[in-house]
């Protein structure tokens, strides 16, 4: 590959491919190597960052904005990090008006004091018409550690809880780019996961917020780091009938639909009665649903697998490519 | 309608399935014909299920997206690599198609050009009123179920008289390459899943030489796994019977004579040609082009595009034989060899139920 | 190949070009394709197409059918 392609932001192999090829090889080191999505600092401080590039800017439920700031808390949440102190990049195109601006600004406002997070430092830089997306943002994150994710005490019976519905979040935007002439009511999921801190001292093992790739990507990832499966079942996965309906439409699968504001925990089987209860309390986590568990009498380690609606058994694999609607 | 889904019924079929295929010899071998077929048989998790009640599915020749030759999928890519103020519509399950020139996917396109994913001809058509100063062509693959469809956006250009936009076409037909697979000799399929949609514009009609002529069981299917089963259990009872016929197991969509008016849209607009298939080879008068009088709006001869299907089939390629579950994908000279998910020959190895990518997937594991 | 969701026709526009819905998400749907049809009738939609129309009473025979199978087990 001498040009980089569309396809390497996607998520997908050949993003990790990069990721393995050029990027750690050209710089990697202990922290780097970790791949996590915080990295663990040695003051007991996590820090991450991300940056945001998405068409179109405003959609259903949330907008650039809000993305910069959840998306950021949220790494850090599921790092085992309380969310404290963001950095707020902005390249703008030239030619952005300046109400969109003030649109995005006050959404950035809105989300942190939700997040309990304060911008506190920043940059903006101005690009020539035609160089830049409207608007592209990076936000990085500190916050303290109050635990240490433990993937490596999971074993089997321990089982995997799901926040809530899936997908939301990617169809909320294809709708807003009025792409396929579909009209649904989905709003972006986009929201802060700062209620689920409290589990980790209820026994959380492993957090992980459900981005690009889906849950299928994030559990396949899972599973290959631990010496069992992971069986998940399809009737107790949430999906509301809005998104059911526009990924069967498009021929998309909602294992792989990217989410803005869900989880997957795992926590230990004695435990996970009061957090999925807990969890229920809270607006966020109404629709939370224990999915599945770790297994070592079904399949072979490093394997996820789906119990499906008809009661078969098959494998879940991690997204390749792009997700893409279908005819065939 | 959940009933066609539900644990407790398809459990059920399964049961009556295996009694029967338990009197029979089995495993009883069916081909599923239609791409979307093998994704529910896939999705469903009942590819297992089958193989456990004494039913083993072969995958056919109806996955669009793996038999048009590698060719096609170059001149798209070709296309909007090279040319300025191009605009190359597309269904997204043909982009990822690995080719030579990397996959349409990961093409970069030319200044001003770009690749856009649509789910109808529809958007293609507005694609290109919207955007008049730029070339739009409309990559239109599929089989009887799609071709009205892109056959429709052809006349509508035509009657607009939307100069900029055409149709890069890569038509098939479904029976055809059924009548190849069932006149070489000693074939192991013992009875199609025929697919539910392509029969829902063609009809019973043009099965009925499977049956008659070569005393081959077969249904058509609708695509939950409740039709598939039922269908797979009345293709069991014509086997046991002994009568082979065509078994319309998807009533509430499919009539007898399909649907006379997309037919009669496609009889006006495109004309039969032979055609080039991956893996199957030359088979005569099985695929569609437009008329000419539609040539302006055909991208190949628009662009004069030259297309020599077939040219980069590789000897000794066994996908014809695969496809007709004779030979097994190690027994393929290429196989992991020069055939390979990366850069895969046939299409038994693009679709990604295909036996030959799913053996080097399961092999691997 | 053969992607189609069955839908429910809630518009139609006298150049063939109408509205369906399935499960809460409405999409733009050519009927041109088929003949009669009526709004509430539920049709096939297959890439921005309605290809057939579906019979009514051929779909509680099946769904008969099916459910027979469940009670069968039961036994």
């Amino acid at each position: 590959m001498d040009k980089v392609s569309l396809e390497l932001g996607s998520g997908g192999k050949l993003m990790r491919d990069f990721i393995d090829g050029l990027i750690l090889k050209n710089l990697g080191n202990p922290f780097l190597d970790e791949l996590q999505d915080s990295a663990h600092l040695p003051q007991k401080i996590a820090f991450t960052t991300d940056s945001y590039v998405v068409d179109p800017i405003f959609f259903a439920g949330g907008d650039i904005g809000t993305l910069c700031v959840n998306g950021t808390v949220n790494d850090l949440v599921v790092s085992g990090a309380e969310p404290r102190y963001l950095s707020l990049s902005l390249i703008i195109e030239e030619g952005l008006p300046v109400d969109d601006l003030k649109r995005i600004l006050r959404s950035i406002k809105t989300a942190s004091k939700k997040a309990g997070v304060v911008i506190t430092t920043g940059d903006t830089k101005v690009v020539r018409r035609g160089q830049g997306d409207k608007i592209y943002i990076n936000t990085a994150g500190v916050g303290p550690l109050i635990a240490r994710p433990s993937p490596q005490r999971i074993k089997p019976g321990d089982k995997v809880l799901l926040t809530g519905t899936l997908g939301e979040h990617s169809l909320a935007v294809m709708l807003a780019r009025g792409e396929f002439g579909l009209e649904a009511k989905i709003k972006s999921d986009c929201a802060p996961l700062n209620f689920l801190l409290p589990f980790w001292r209820k026994g959380t093992k492993w957090m992980r917020d459900i981005t690009r790739g889906g849950l299928a990507t994030v559990l396949c990832e899972l599973a290959e780091r631990i010496p069992y499966s992971i069986i998940v079942e399809e009737e107790k996965i949430p999906l509301s009938p809005a998104t059911r309906g526009a990924s069967e439409i498009l021929g998309i699968d909602p294992f792989y639909l990217a989410c803005e504001g869900r989880a997957v925990l795992i926590v230990p089987e004695n435990k996970s009665e009061e957090v999925l209860s807990k969890m229920r309390k809270d607006p966020l986590g109404k629709k939370a649903q224990v999915i599945g568990e770790v297994e070592n009498k079904v399949g072979k380690p490093g394997e996820l697998l789906l119990s499906t609606l008809s009661g078969g058994l098959r494998l879940l694999e991690p997204l390749t490519s792009e997700l893409l609607p279908r005819i065939c | 309608m959940k009933e066609f889904r539900d644990k407790s019924i398809i459990r059920g079929l399964l049961t009556e399935i295996d009694k029967i295929s338990a009197r029979l010899k089995s495993p009883i071998k069916i081909m599923e014909v239609c791409g979307t077929h093998t994704m529910t048989i896939h999705r469903f998790g009942l590819k297992k299920l089958l193989q456990d009640a004494g039913v083993e599915m072969l995958s056919g020749p109806g996955c669009p997206v793996c038999i048009t030759p590698n060719d096609f999928h170059e001149a798209a890519i070709e296309s909007v690599t090279s040319r300025t103020d191009f605009i190359l519509t597309t269904f997204g399950d043909i982009t990822r198609v690995p080719t030579k020139k990397g996959s349409i996917q990961t093409t970069v396109p030319a200044k001003g050009s770009r690749v856009q994913i649509v789910y109808s001809p529809e958007e293609s058509l507005e694609v290109a009123r919207n955007s008049p100063e730029k070339d739009v062509v409309f990559f239109g693959v599929g089989f009887e179920t799609t071709v009205p469809a892109i056959a429709i956006s052809i006349t509508d250009a035509y009657e607009e008289g939307l100069k900029n936009y055409s149709v890069l076409t890569a038509l098939w037909m479904i029976p055809p390459p059924l009548r190849a697979i069932v006149q070489a000799e000693n074939i192991a399929v013992q009875g199609f899943l025929y697919p539910g949609h392509v029969s829902a514009i063609i009809g019973e009609k043009p099965y009925r030489f499977i049956a008659r002529q070569f005393g081959i069981p077969g249904s058509i299917a609708g695509f939950e796994p409740g039709d598939i089963l039922l269908a797979i259990l009345s293709i069991l009872k014509q086997i046991e019977d002994d009568k082979p016929t065509v078994a319309n197991e998807y009533a509430r969509v499919v009539r007898p004579e399909g649907n006379l008016q997309a037919q009669a849209v496609i009889e006006e607009i495109l004309e039969t040609k032979d055609a080039h298939w991956r893996g199957l080879g030359s088979i005569p008068r099985s695929g569609l082009r437009p008329k000419k009088q539609f040539a302006a709006f055909d991208a190949e001869v628009k662009y004069d595009l030259r297309i020599k299907a077939g040219s980069e089939d590789l000897p000794g390629c066994r996908c014809g034989e695969v496809l007709q579950g004779k030979a097994s994908p190690p027994e393929c000279p290429l196989f992991a060899k020069t055939c390979n998910p990366e850069s895969p020959y046939g299409p038994c190895m693009v679709s990604f139920e295909g036996a030959c990518l799913a053996y080097y997937k399961y092999a691997r594991r | 190949m053969c992607l189609g969701i069955p839908a429910k026709v809630i518009e139609i526009n006298e150049s063939g070009i109408g509205k369906v819905d399935y499960l809460g998400t409405k999409v733009k749907a050519n009927l041109s394709l088929l003949e009669d049809v009526k709004i509430g009738d539920w049709v096939i939609l297959h890439a921005g197409f309605a290809i057939s129309q579906m019979n009514e009473e051929e779909a509680q025979e099946t769904l008969q059918i099916l459910r027979e199978y469940a009670s069968h087990l039961k036994e």
